[in-house]
């Protein structure tokens, strides 16, 4: 065992020494000696929970997991970090059973084993709670928890025992939820309980966590921490996976780092710092803050009153919103997902109709309740990246240089008469991947093969080269990788420079307080406050859940 | 008075039988997350096979078997084309409609070479009506009398045991084990399958299920109802429990109704041929016949509430890849 790991220590740093050249040398060998000491501890301390020895997973040319070796105390929390693509999700697939490793050994609580399916890791102690919830929606919350688990033939059967093991095992871990609620219609944080509850139903050990906080508010996000330290401190497991550096050092003990399908180090959590692991995952170092130069705010370029949107089942998801963006201002719009943004979003840029609503765009009048289109708005001078840029944003199996004119494509430099000017749209594309460095620098290639940041590059570059007056820009870097979303961001601060007015909606908090310089926060369809970027995340966290603690002084908001 | 609505209700059960066998079969196939465009193919397959069997070994119940092997296999078929090799199940539905429409009267006129019919099956070949126990000391007593002697008995088992697979299937579906993997699988197929399940043999289960429950409408339609398979005897049954199936949002109980009403649309339809109605004058048959699939579209179109399928109905469960 002792030399397994001096195995995978040595590999390591001979890796990080290559990457981070000399003047790198001198903090990784320090960090070195750190890791030995704090791999030293937990080892004495007890048998891992999990050992992971040389495994590796291909899927044809693409190596997804290249050697891995990962040792997980017992009774801790540890955390896997690293970015989209990095293979974590992989390697927590293959200790689940979906995949099988191509080489490598797993052994959990010591012994030698092979998972060839989640039923057999579900009778191994391992639960996983997914980043998309395997749950029934229809379903309630009982019947999810005993998929799979029935005790018999008959549902009569197991739901008397169920309920009362639910029970207590819901008081043992503190997450109160009614069994008879359908799962469908509890908020996201409690249909994670569910999960998680389902896991710990099945005698669960150790429980997986995949990106569990993407879908969170910051106080539901505070309750899973809660929750998961008082798992381990029951003596469960818990393998945290996540691409946010905050999280990893707020409740992890340990930290794994993986980059390019491979284990670059693990530290303990105390002794490293967030610029420190995020250097690991990237390979070099980033700038986490975002350089915000002094600009000169000049008159509004976007003004929206009134503004009230239903959805296509008629529910009023945008409730009389108002605002207004100046030029060379980030006006960032924060809040849980699915609290009106997407709708409000989808009014402004034209492509759905408002129940009501003005808005004001360079000067000229808009009445929103009547029809308009995209294509309008854009001959107007307003550029949207959509949050989604699967479903809105690209079609994926057009190529790289047909999708660099999605939107533009009857503009005369780019067609004549009823047909496409191939040439030109290419040489363009080959300027446009050049200039916002996106790669593989191949437009005959479809975007569906790019990576989920090079994809956003593409939009980027389609909706900002265009030289809009305003850009509306939903989760910029949602699924991006950290050194897109450090360029992504630069393009934002670039725009507010030369004068523009952008509205930035977006879930991660920090992306809203780093960029804007104005935050104001939707809940239920309201506008329930606005702030400064230098407000706390505790505050913004509070407006998102609907509270406003200024809310005798925030009745008049700036319009 | 009484005997008209009772002679017209008589016939709506008689009617309705092959509906809700086919509409309980779409329920188990649908609800697993399989869309079952090919009931009409199996049911008719179904009937050219109990047809010719029971002429050929004089039994109804030889027939039934016979019936219920070859829904069975298309169903099988359609099984392998769009759970096992993730086609496109309407595609694979529409193939087995036209194959089983096609080699019915193929075999049909190979082996009887009576024009794609099997021979006409003598009454004991057939299902006959059972009169149920004091069906005619009863008789006399006014209104409950006729009721349940010319109403409630005097169908034959195929009938009855149509209407006994309606809370059957409701306690399959709502109370059992089974029950609930099947409605997971339909609904969300990753959840079953983190869970541990195969979502393959729940759909194949599920499939099966569906294979029998169309054996006994097709049987029902050649060897109970009509006395022989003629060509296109299923004349879109498998269609109108479709939209049956829809207009009972995939629940039991609904369908049994859902069923009712259009087979009793469809002996309005029956008794109203021909006849002039005061006020109104003759209305055409196929005004009738388009009914259910109006009142289907008029469902969808969201007048009576929303029709809300299985999520994952439809969809082929490929397990995701990252």
């Amino acid at each position: 065992m002792g030399s397994v790991r001096c195995f995978s220590w040595g590999r390591g740093n001979a890796f990080e020494t290559v990457y981070f050249e000399s003047r790198h040398a001198i903090d990784t060998q320090v960090n070195d000696l750190i890791d030995q000491k704090g791999r030293a501890t937990v080892a004495e301390s007890n048998v891992p929970a999990i050992e992971l020895i040389g495994v590796s997973k291909s899927f044809g040319p693409v190596q997804a997991n290249k050697d891995i070796d990962l040792v997980v105390g017992k009774g801790s929390i540890h955390g896997i970090i690293g970015e989209n693509g990095a293979g974590k999700s992989t390697l927590m697939s293959i200790l689940y059973g979906f995949y099988h490793a191509d080489s490598g050994t797993i052994k959990i609580d010591d012994k030698t084993t092979t998972i060839p399916d989640s039923k057999s890791a579900i009778a191994q102690g391992i639960g996983m709670v997914h980043q998309h919830f395997m749950l029934v929606d229809t379903f309630t919350v009982l019947e999810n928890v005993i998929l799979g688990a029935e005790g018999g033939a008959l549902l009569k059967d197991g739901v008397a025992n169920a309920r009362s093991e639910l029970k207590r095992l819901a008081d043992e871990y503190d997450m109160t939820i009614d069994p008879d609620a359908v799962v469908g219609d509890l908020p996201v944080g409690s249909q994670q309980r569910v999960e998680i509850l389902k896991a710990l139903y099945r005698g669960a050990d150790i429980l997986i966590l995949d990106e569990p906080t993407g879908v969170l508010t910051p106080s539901e996000a505070d309750h899973l921490f809660r929750i998961l330290r008082v798992l381990r401190d029951q003596g469960k497991t818990v393998l945290l996976i996540t691409h946010k550096l905050r999280e990893i050092m707020n409740v992890t003990d340990m930290v794994s780092v993986m980059r390019r399908g491979e284990m670059v180090a693990s530290r303990k959590t105390a002794e490293t710092s967030m610029e420190g692991l995020a250097e690991l995952m990237v390979g070099r170092s980033v700038l986490l803050e975002v350089d915000k130069p002094e600009v000169e705010v000049g008159k509004p370029l976007l003004k929206v009153e009134g503004l009230n949107v239903k959805d296509d089942r008629g529910v009023l998801r945008v409730k009389d919103v108002s605002f207004k963006v100046r030029a060379g201002e980030v006006l960032g719009i924060a809040g849980v997902s699915g609290n009106g943004q997407s709708e409000l979003l989808a009014a402004l840029s034209g492509i759905t109709r408002a129940e009501s609503g003005k808005m004001e765009l360079s000067g000229e009048k808009l009445d929103l309740s009547k029809a308009h289109d995209a294509a309008e708005m854009r001959t107007m001078g307003m550029s949207h990246v959509p949050e989604d840029r699967h479903r809105m944003g690209l079609v994926n199996k057009f190529t790289e240089y047909e999708n660099s004119i999605l939107g533009y494509h009857r503009e005369p430099k780019y067609s004549k008469g009823m047909f496409l000017s191939k040439d030109a749209i290419r040489k363009e594309a080959k300027e446009r991947i050049e200039k916002y460095d996106i790669r593989p620098p191949t437009p005959d290639m479809t975007v569906a093969k790019f990576s989920g940041g090079n994809q956003q590059k593409i939009v980027l570059a389609r909706e900002i080269e265009c030289d809009p007056d305003v850009l509306l820009i939903g989760q910029p870097t949602r699924g991006v990788d950290i050194g897109a979303i450090e360029y992504i961001h630069n393009r934002i601060m670039d725009m507010r420079a030369q004068g523009k007015a952008v509205l930035l909606v977006s879930v991660e908090l920090e992306e809203i307080r780093s960029l804007s310089d104005r935050i104001i926060v939707m809940f239920d369809g309201n506008v329930v406050g606005e702030r400064g970027p230098e407000a706390t995340e505790q505050d913004l966290g509070l407006l998102m859940a609907g509270v406003n603690q200024e809310a005798e002084n925030d009745h008049e908001l700036p319009v | 008075m009484l005997d008209t609505i009772i002679l017209i209700l008589d016939s709506t059960l008689r009617l309705s039988t092959p509906l809700l066998f086919a509409c309980l079969a779409g329920l188990f196939s649908e609800r697993a997350g399989v869309v079952n465009i090919g009931l009409e193919g199996k049911i008719l397959g179904a009937a050219f096979a109990a047809g010719a069997a029971a002429y050929v070994f004089q039994s109804p119940w030889i027939g039934l078997l016979a019936g219920i092997m070859v829904s069975v296999m298309l169903a099988l078929v359609h099984g392998y084309a769009s759970i096992s090799q993730r086609g496109n199940q309407v595609v694979s539905g529409v193939a087995i409609n036209f194959l089983a429409a096609g080699l019915t009267v193929l075999l049909g006129q190979a082996w009887f070479s009576q024009g794609g019919r099997t021979p006409a099956l003598s009454p004991q070949n057939r299902f006959q009506s059972i009169t149920l126990p004091f069906a005619d000391t009863l008789a006399n007593v006014p209104v409950l009398g006729p009721i349940y002697a010319n109403l409630i008995s005097g169908h034959n088992i195929l009938v009855y045991a149509s209407f006994a697979a309606v809370p059957l299937t409701w306690w399959i579906v709502f109370r059992t084990r089974f029950g609930l993997r099947l409605r997971a699988v339909g609904e969300n197929p990753s959840a079953a399958d983190t869970a541990g399940l195969s979502v393959t043999l729940l759909r194949y289960r599920a499939t099966i299920i569906c294979g029998v429950l169309c054996g006994f409408s097709g049987v029902y339609l050649s060897v109970a109802q009509g006395a022989g398979f003629i060509k296109d005897m299923s004349a879109g049954k498998g269609f109108i429990a479709l939209a049956a199936l829809i207009f009972a949002k995939w629940k039991p109980v609904n369908a049994m109704f859902t069923c009712l009403l259009f087979g009793f649309l469809d002996a309005l339809a029956i008794r109203l041929q021909g006849q002039e109605i005061p006020g109104i004058g003759e209305v055409p048959v196929q005004v009738f016949q388009a009914l259910p699939y109006v009142l289907t579209v008029v469902l969808l179109a969201g007048f009576i509430g929303r029709a809300i399928p299985p999520k994952a109905s439809g969809i082929p469960y490929v397990k995701e890849r990252t």
